[in-house]
């Protein structure tokens, strides 16, 4: 059992202690069981499986899966077509374990969002001011460095559990059907488990180890994740880059972590967030950790320039994608930066280095997301380019609103991703059918998919008009909060008089609301794009293989029915101030207010007395966005021509500027050509060649074995054999040692 | 007295121990070795002269030792030469490193 011991900032008892708040342990502890179970039974049911080097060759001669047998009860469908339907490429024996795992797999999150939601009651009732912290053992007591293993639950990790075990939990229910018939089946739910774990840590550690422990951990699991299906070289070295890239944005977090630790000697939040003020507001000190602490971000939540690994990512399974790539993992740069916010807000030449960086990988992003063929990497890209508008919105102090964002992006993000999956799980059984090897991910071989698939065909065209900003969606609410958080503080506020780079700070952020609006209308463009190539127009996957595609099982469309109505919904969440008589319906800054206890005071620094937009401008930037966005998905429609579009072995390549946005700016291929390739010959002329075979091989190894057989020969020289020598030494010996007496 | 005593017994040793350096013949090195035992018991003798019987006592058991080694001494030799039929040490160097 775990040592219990509420440790509060004051000395009298926290309105939470003795609720049901005190289970909070048992919120990552629950997935963390899920993964033990899950990883015992792959490894007790383990037979012929992707693990296995000597699986036999892939099974798509077409011998018939009369073996395998049909978990999800009453759906007689599924028998037949869907065995076929599966997104794994290798051998196709159901797992031993398989019934198990769906239970256990998905119910620990299911259990864990059910704590989660009486906790967050718990707090509702409460409405505590400071956070409720549990420290469960001494960690690192290190002389000054004092690292407890504890937890701190307050409202912005409040919401992030929420988000992480609620979309995470119907993920997982997604899954069940996804995965059906794949062998890794319980390592993969094992995988995922120990990722929730991970990442519910990572919002919960209350000081930067513990979250640090979660920030890796989640960079673990999604490494495994991404190279899930290692047989494929292609989706190993995906989740090695992702590692490797994510590798050079920790070292930034353990600098920043380091020169925390050197400057205040605290690493807890609360430490931090009371001697922050020490490193003196806008010093050169604070800009730096908040810099370094921001490279961290760029790698875990994938913005330039450290975004590379995202769209590989995608080699992945697609409720991977979408738990991992989409709603969770990523969101955690925007989490951290949230609530290190107290650092930031510090630091206006960081604050707006974060919203730069974010503005430019929103646009970048969307500029690569219009050219993209793969359905999975059109959503890759949005989800780069949502993740720069959470960046100018933490960016830019607007805390509540980033957040905010980070919510309904995981929604949507989730239900487009999950909606792809459905997507993909019929166009696999489409090309089973004919074991054709046409890819089920080109968006150019599908097409008309309406007909098919009518419930994955609006539930996705409501997330893309949510991501694009029609109201009354979720989308529209936090990008326009964002937009205009950037537009209120450009005059005024201590980020506006700040300089960067020689930029006076209000023109900067008028150049970040300018990109955001170019932005905007960029993922209309691309998100209807890949809606009619998907679903409309004429079907260009095959005449016979139509006949095998199919709506997904209730066991995938559930979940995305519910997060469907999270993203219809999610925008109440945090409802305007100013569209009071427009959405005359629920409560106004329901978030802004829950948020208010963590972020309040950082965002009441940076705005630093501006002024308030007046409502007349507010309403007419709201009504730009609108507009921008109804006429990027105009655009498109009025544009693209579907009916006119070739098949993906027909397509001619790209030309011109056209061609650079579909190979994604060279991008790869550059830092192929300047890090990799150097690293490379380095490595194999002078670390391989000099220093390992001619310093360590030859001098450390070699030589210090060649130097022992030179003192052994030498020894060996002195046995000759003759017992006269032998004599002549021991007489010799005598003497000297008799002579050394006497003379002593 | 005892100078001179002494003086006899370390030259009878130093004797003996040449002998043992500059010979090959594993028969007359034994017979160096036993000299210089002798020369031992010489000087045990000469000592007990003037301080005491104790040295007698030494002398009886260096003698039963000598008289110990020099069989079992003599039954290496012996086995020695039946192998090598020779007892030149310069060719008896098996433990060569």
């Amino acid at each position: 059992m775990l040592l219990q011991s509420a440790v509060s900032a004051a000395s009298q008892l926290h309105p939470l202690s003795g609720t049901i708040a005190e289970w909070v342990w048992l919120l990552p502890i629950l997935p963390l069981a899920g993964f033990v179970i899950n990883g015992l039974l792959s490894l007790a049911g383990a037979h012929f499986g992707p693990s296995d080097p000597n699986t036999p060759a892939h099974d798509d001669a077409g011998h018939p899966h009369a073996d395998r047998v049909v978990f999800v009860q009453g759906d007689p469908q599924i028998t037949h077509v869907e065995a076929d339907a599966e997104d794994d490429h290798h051998g196709v024996k159901r797992h031993r374990w398989a019934g198990a795992v769906s239970v256990v797999g998905p119910g620990v999150l299911i259990l864990s969002f059910l704590l989660a939601l009486g906790i967050w009651q718990a707090m509702v009732a409460a409405n505590p001011t400071t956070p409720f912290l549990q420290t469960y053992f001494s960690w690192m007591p290190v002389g000054d460095l004092q690292i407890n293993t504890a937890f701190q639950l307050d409202q912005l990790s409040m919401v992030m559990i929420l988000v992480i075990t609620g979309v995470g939990a119907l993920i997982h229910v997604f899954s069940i059907g996804y995965m059906r018939d794949d062998p890794g089946y319980p390592r993969f739910f094992s995988y995922l488990n120990l990722f929730v774990f991970f990442m519910l840590v990572l919002v919960l550690g209350a000081n930067y180890p513990v979250l640090f422990v979660g920030w890796e951990g989640v960079g673990l699991c999604s490494y495994l994740l991404i190279g899930f299906w290692f047989n494929d070289k292609a989706n190993a070295d995906a989740g090695k880059k992702a590692f490797i890239v994510n590798r050079v944005g920790d070292f930034g977090l353990l600098v920043a972590m380091f020169m925390l630790f050197a400057n205040i000697g605290v690493l807890d939040f609360v430490g931090v967030s009371a001697k922050a003020v020490d490193l003196g507001a806008g010093s050169a000190l604070v800009t730096t950790i908040c810099l370094f602490m921001f490279l961290g971000c760029t790698g875990k939540s994938a913005q330039i320039p450290l975004y590379i690994w995202l769209p590989d990512a995608m080699a992945g399974p697609t409720p991977v994608s979408a738990l991992i790539h989409a709603a969770t993992m990523v969101t955690a740069g925007v989490y951290l930066i949230a609530r290190s916010s107290f650092l930031f807000s510090l630091s206006p030449v960081a604050s707006l280095t974060v919203a730069v960086v974010g503005a430019v990988t929103a646009i970048f992003a969307a500029t690569i997301g219009l050219k993209q063929w793969d359905i999975k990497k059109v959503l890759a890209y949005s989800t780069i380019s949502q993740l720069g508008y959470m960046f100018i919105g933490v960016g830019v102090g607007a805390y509540v609103s980033g957040m905010f964002h980070l919510v309904t992006h995981a929604f949507f993000k989730a239900l487009l991703f999950l909606g792809s999956g459905s997507v993909i799980h019929a166009m696999h059984a489409a090309y089973h059918r004919t074991h054709s090897a046409e890819d089920a991910q080109d968006m150019r071989n599908m097409g008309g998919l309406k007909r098919y698939l009518p419930v994955t065909c609006v539930l996705m065209w409501i997330a893309t008009l949510a991501i694009s900003g029609i109201p009354p969606f979720s989308g529209f609410f936090s990008k326009d909060e964002i937009l205009g958080s950037v537009f209120a503080r450009a005059q005024g506020s201590t980020l506006a008089s700040a300089s960067w780079l020689g930029v006076p700070g209000s023109t900067l952020l008028y150049i970040v609301y300018g990109i955001g609006l170019a932005a905007a209308f960029l993922t209309a463009v691309y998100m209807t794009r890949m809606m009619l190539y998907t679903f409309h127009g004429p079907t260009r996957t095959g005449t016979e293989e139509e006949q095998a595609l199919h709506e997904a099982p209730w066991i995938m469309t559930g979940p995305l029915v519910i997060l469907a109505i999270l993203t219809i919904a999610g925008g109440w969440l945090n409802l305007p101030e100013v569209l009071t008589d427009l959405v005359p319906l629920g409560p106004r800054e329901v978030l802004a207010h829950w948020l208010d206890p963590v972020v309040g005071g950082s965002t009441t620094r940076i705005i630093a007395g501006a002024p308030a937009v007046p409502t007349s401008t507010e309403e007419a930037l709201i009504a730009t966005a609108v507009v921008i966005a109804v006429v990027g998905i105009l655009f498109a429609i009025l544009r693209l021509k579907p009916a006119n579009l070739p098949r993906a072995r027909d397509a001619v390549p790209e030309h011109g500027f056209e061609g650079v946005v579909a190979h994604k700016y060279y991008v790869d291929e550059g830092i192929d050509r300047v890090i990799v390739e150097p690293t490379y010959k380095v490595s194999r002329t002078f670390f391989w060649r000099i220093v390992d075979n001619g310093l360590i091989d030859g001098l450390l190894v070699n030589g210090s074995a060649a130097l022992a057989r030179a003192f052994g020969w030498m020894g060996s020289r002195l046995q000759t054999g003759n017992v006269g020598i032998y004599a002549w030494v021991l007489v010799v010996g005598v003497l000297a040692m008799l002579g050394a007496l006497t003379l002593r | 007295m005892l100078a001179e005593s002494l003086a006899l017994t370390a030259a009878l040793f130093i004797i003996g121990v040449i002998g043992v350096l500059i010979h090959r013949n594993a028969i007359i090195i034994f017979m160096c070795v036993e000299l210089m035992l002798t020369a031992v018991n010489l000087t045990f003798v000469a000592f007990s002269r003037f301080y005491g019987p104790a040295g007698q006592v030494f002398v009886v058991f260096v003698m039963t030792v000598s008289a110990a080694e020099a069989a079992v001494g003599l039954a290496i030799i012996i086995s020695i030469f039946r192998h090598r039929q020779t007892v030149d040490l310069k060719n008896i160097n098996l433990l060569k490193g």
